[in-house]
């Protein structure tokens, strides 16, 4: 068995890396979209000082690449370095989105992001322009690729298990591609992306705007973040995450933890606005609930039921039982691979395998297991709420401030008198935080809530893990925090210097600040 | 779909080729970052170093993303295996791969020559760690590794970091950098002038002589004094892929076993000799670019040479011997393999073309007139 120390601290490395990998991927994701804009623009009317725009964010935008790419490779490392087990066991069907994430998107990526920051006097207006987009389809592409990974781990859909090869394989390729849970996945995280890099030129630009300096530079810039994040953080909400949540049971598990939605209620289910969640007796210790709203957003529909925690922990129970003889007839299939009946057996509990093998994290031999430990495993099924359901109410808050302020932009970018706003120039400075914060609550909520498993259903997280020492990984986790500290004092000293510097680190002569030199 | 023999071979190869890719591409950045405190006297001279790869170590750097997921999805138990095992030394490769980013980008944003100086170094660690590493690494495959597979295919590593530091592996640590650094010296003679030009020049010759005798030395080792390993069972290519299922033994001059039963191998070894020799004459000749061709081809040679005296391992385990990985039985399925194909089919030649492209836009000499008209945007 493995030692539950070893898996909570590689779960925490990885936890700790992917978090800090995600404060740099929105903000890339955004940037992009918002570079083509103005480069759109510059070369549509020949205006220098749109060049100069998409020169000067470029450079703020590299700044915050070089770093995305840093903690991108960790990523990519630790599938193999801290979950071994994982790596083989879905490998087959996880890693075919990585490696073509790879050719399609990341190579185009890469590629033109040097031609973005290095071809300005080699290529023609048009040309340079292609190179933008192609940087920014590259990106997208690429949050696409990951994110079919990823819904594949919430909805493994197109795969079956082989006792052969003891693993997962790919059955469907299609059905892992066209994953609905993937798509709404992909919709929602861009444009969260979108949005942190609105916010990103929209607070900058107010802040040069509160100091009265580069003024025509300041307000064009407000005025492309206003209009793209305002439309942006309707992406986010209207597209939410929560159309993904009807599909499968990983997504019903996670919707009834963060809603903390006890009972089965009848169709359409209220919707928990705050709530005191008791997770030793299963029920709310206080709640303030709208009528109707959960149902209505959960299921798009007023008929559809949302199942409670009590009822998907009764089905689980059930799962466990069978996947106990799942694992039973595997371990015998293992030894003898021509034993019809073991065969048989293992045919008719397969479906339940996964649940069977939450058993092993508490006994390595399955006869040893007691209806306590079922009864631990069924526990297990159901991830904390108390943290989930404050967490998803957070990030939706939020949401809805950002909707207020981007509003309040895109009304006053209209008439033409936001930089007469300071109240509203300082508003967009101090809510500057707001999108990475609510990217990495969402992030939390998205696999915190997918607990215990790493791929819904199939394999848990206890089993998952590359078989490491402890002294290993209090080791490398020291590392990476350290890595990380510096990288971010450097980043963050960087970030500030240029943002505060503002266009004359340009240096063309045409902005305030121009003496400093880069 | 083609059958899965088939697609085994095919993988093993296009794994090889991307190796070679990463090794070409992202290899000759490595060598130039190596190279850089020494050919580099001033900032200005840095400056220009740094420049002959900015535009392009980035995408050069997915030639190794792109290989790691590639091994992942063809081969997920080597990806498994490999990464796990080798722990420690992957986080170095990994740690070391920091510096690239943030030493290219961040390294002339700030005037400040303790700043500037740091990075550099940084740089350096970034170009020559990761060679040395995956040298020692492929060192560490010709006499085994320590793991074994429980019966539901769980692996455990029973060596130690220090253990893959034994001189046998520390040669091919030296082979793998030496490597790099001459195709990263032949590079910068394509790319520079004057004294840059000419200190590139003796970083190429010091290295090129230095692979030379290595690559021999770490040869005639693997042939005197490495047992091999071989399958002694029969192998059905056709089978769903379980390494626990076959029988391996340990032979004397089993690495070496291929080049007499496939003669043509042999020309890989050769490729290697010839392409240094080559590199080395046409460089100092000053025609850069066939020499940086055949420093290519030299890095096309010393893999090849590798693969093909490991074929079918490629992750011999010496604790375990039946556990060891071999091309046969540590593939994805015929479904994603054949997929994985077709994405690489696909893709390739586009990602070849606009490279390609970029280095055109970017090309010729990297001067300090052009370092002091880009003071701002130049790295």
């Amino acid at each position: 068995m493995l030692s539950e120390q070893l898996v909570d601290l590689s779960r925490l490395q990885f936890a700790v890396t992917a978090l800090y990998h995600f404060l740099f991927v929105p903000l890339t994701i955004g940037m992009t979209w918002i570079l083509v804009i103005m480069e759109s623009v510059y070369v549509m009317t020949g205006k220098t000082i749109y060049k100069d725009m998409t020169r000067f964010w470029g450079k703020l935008f590299g700044i915050n690449f070089a770093l995305g790419v840093t903690t991108g490779i960790t990523m990519e490392f630790q599938f193999g370095t801290n979950w071994a087990y994982y790596s083989h066991y879905v490998g087959d069907i996880f890693g075919a989105p990585l490696a073509i994430e790879g050719l399609m998107a990341f190579f185009l990526e890469s590629t033109f992001i040097g031609l973005f920051f290095f071809g300005w006097d080699r290529l023609s207006r048009k040309q340079h322009l292609l190179v933008t987009i192609l940087m920014a389809v590259g990106t997208n592409l690429s949050a696409l690729w990951i994110l079919i990974a990823n819904g594949w781990m919430q909805n493994p859909v197109g795969a079956e298990f082989s006792y052969i090869t003891m693993r997962m394989e790919m059955v469907d390729f299609w059905a892992v591609l066209f994953n609905p849970d993937a798509q709404a996945k992909f919709v929602h995280t861009v444009s969260a992306g979108y949005v942190t890099g609105a916010m990103f030129v929209l607070s900058i630009s107010a802040f040069y705007l509160l100091h009265g300096r580069d003024v025509e530079f300041a307000k064009k810039s407000f005025r492309i973040a206003a209009a793209f994040g305002f439309a942006s953080i309707c992406s986010v909400i209207v597209l939410g995450d929560e159309s993904g949540y009807t599909v499968g049971e990983a997504q019903q598990t996670k919707l009834a933890a963060m809603e903390a939605m006890w009972e089965t209620e009848p169709a359409p289910a209220g919707f928990n606005l705050i709530a005191i969640p008791n997770e030793a007796e299963m029920k709310n210790d206080f709640a303030i609930e709208i009528p109707w709203v959960m149902g209505i957003i959960g299921t798009r529909s007023l008929d559809k039921q949302i199942p409670g925690i009590r009822e998907i922990r009764e089905k689980n129970r059930e799962r466990i039982v069978s996947g106990m003889e799942a694992v039973t007839a595997l371990e015998a299939l293992r030894k003898n691979p021509a034993d019809a009946a073991m065969k048989a057996e293992f045919e008719a509990h397969k479906a339940d395998l996964g649940f069977g093998l939450l058993l092993k994290k508490y006994v390595t031999n399955l006869q040893d297991v007691t209806p306590e430990i079922i009864e631990k495993a069924v526990a297990d099924t159901i991830p904390r709420v108390t943290p989930l359901f404050w967490s998803f109410r957070l990030m939706v808050a939020f949401g809805f401030l950002m909707l207020a302020l981007f509003g309040a932009a895109l009304w006053t970018s209209v008439k033409g008198n936001f930089a007469d706003k300071p109240w509203l120039l300082r508003a967009a400075l101090w809510m500057l935080p707001l999108p990475w914060l609510s990217c990495e609550l969402g992030w939390f909520v998205a696999e915190y809530g997918r607990q215990p498993w790493t791929i819904y259903g199939v394999l848990p997280t206890h089993l998952s893990v590359s078989t490491q020492s402890v002294g290993s990984l209090y080791g490398s986790l020291a590392g990476f925090v350290g890595f990380y500290t510096v990288l971010l004092i450097v980043e963050m000293y960087l970030m500030t210097k240029f943002a505060k510097q503002g266009p004359g680190s340009l240096g063309t002569g045409r902005y305030a600040h121009e003496t400093a030199h880069a | 779909m083609l059958d899965y023999p088939s697609l085994k071979i095919i993988w093993w190869l296009l794994v090889g080729v991307l190796l070679i890719g990463f090794a070409i591409m992202d290899g000759h950045d490595m060598g130039v970052g190596t190279l850089l405190p020494f050919v580099g006297k001033d900032d200005v001279e840095r400056r220009i170093v740094i420049n002959t790869v900015g535009p392009h170590w980035d995408g050069n750097q997915v030639w190794f993303i792109t290989g790691g997921g590639a091994i992942f999805a063809a081969w997920p138990l080597v990806y498994a295996t490999a990464f796990s095992g080798f722990y420690w030394a992957m986080l170095a490769v990994l740690w070391a791969l920091f510096f690239r980013p943030v030493g290219f980008d961040y390294r002339s944003k700030i005037n400040n020559p303790t700043w500037r100086a740091t990075w550099d170094w940084g740089l350096f660690i970034g170009g020559a760690v990761p060679p040395l590493i995956f040298g020692v690494a492929f060192g560490n495959l010709f006499q085994g590794v320590p793991f074994q597979f429980a019966d539901n295919l769980m692996s455990t590593y029973t060596g130690s970091f220090w253990g893959l530091l034994n001189p046998f592996a520390l040669l091919c640590g030296v082979v793998s950098t030496a490597m790099i650094t001459f195709h990263g010296a032949v590079y910068l003679m394509h790319r520079t002038e004057g004294e840059v030009y000419r200190r590139s020049q003796r970083a190429m010759l010091i290295f090129g002589g230095l692979l030379l005798a290595t690559f021999s030395a770490a040869g005639i080792w693997l042939w005197q004094g490495i047992e091999g390993y071989a399958i002694d069972s029969v192998i059905d290519a056709t089978a769903l892929p379980n390494p626990l299922d076959k029988t391996v033994v340990r032979q004397a001059g089993a690495w070496l076993a291929n080049y007499g039963h496939y003669p043509a191998t042999m020309a890989l070894p050769a490729l290697a000799y010839a392409g240094t020799l080559a590199a080395m004459l046409l460089a100092v000749n000053g025609a850069t670019l066939a020499a940086f061709v055949a420093s290519a081809l030299t890095i096309v040679g010393i893999i090849g040479t590798a693969g093909a005296s490991l074929f079918p391992f490629i992750m011999p385990s010496s604790t375990d011997l039946r556990s060891s990985l071999t091309v046969w039985d540590s593939v994805s399925s015929q479904l994603t393999l054949s997929i994985m194909l077709w994405a690489t089919v696909i893709f390739m030649p586009l990602i070849i073309l606009y490279t390609s492209w970029a280095y055109k836009v970017m090309a010729g000499k990297v001067t300090a007139a052009y370092i002091r008209e880009n003071e701002h945007a130049a790295y």
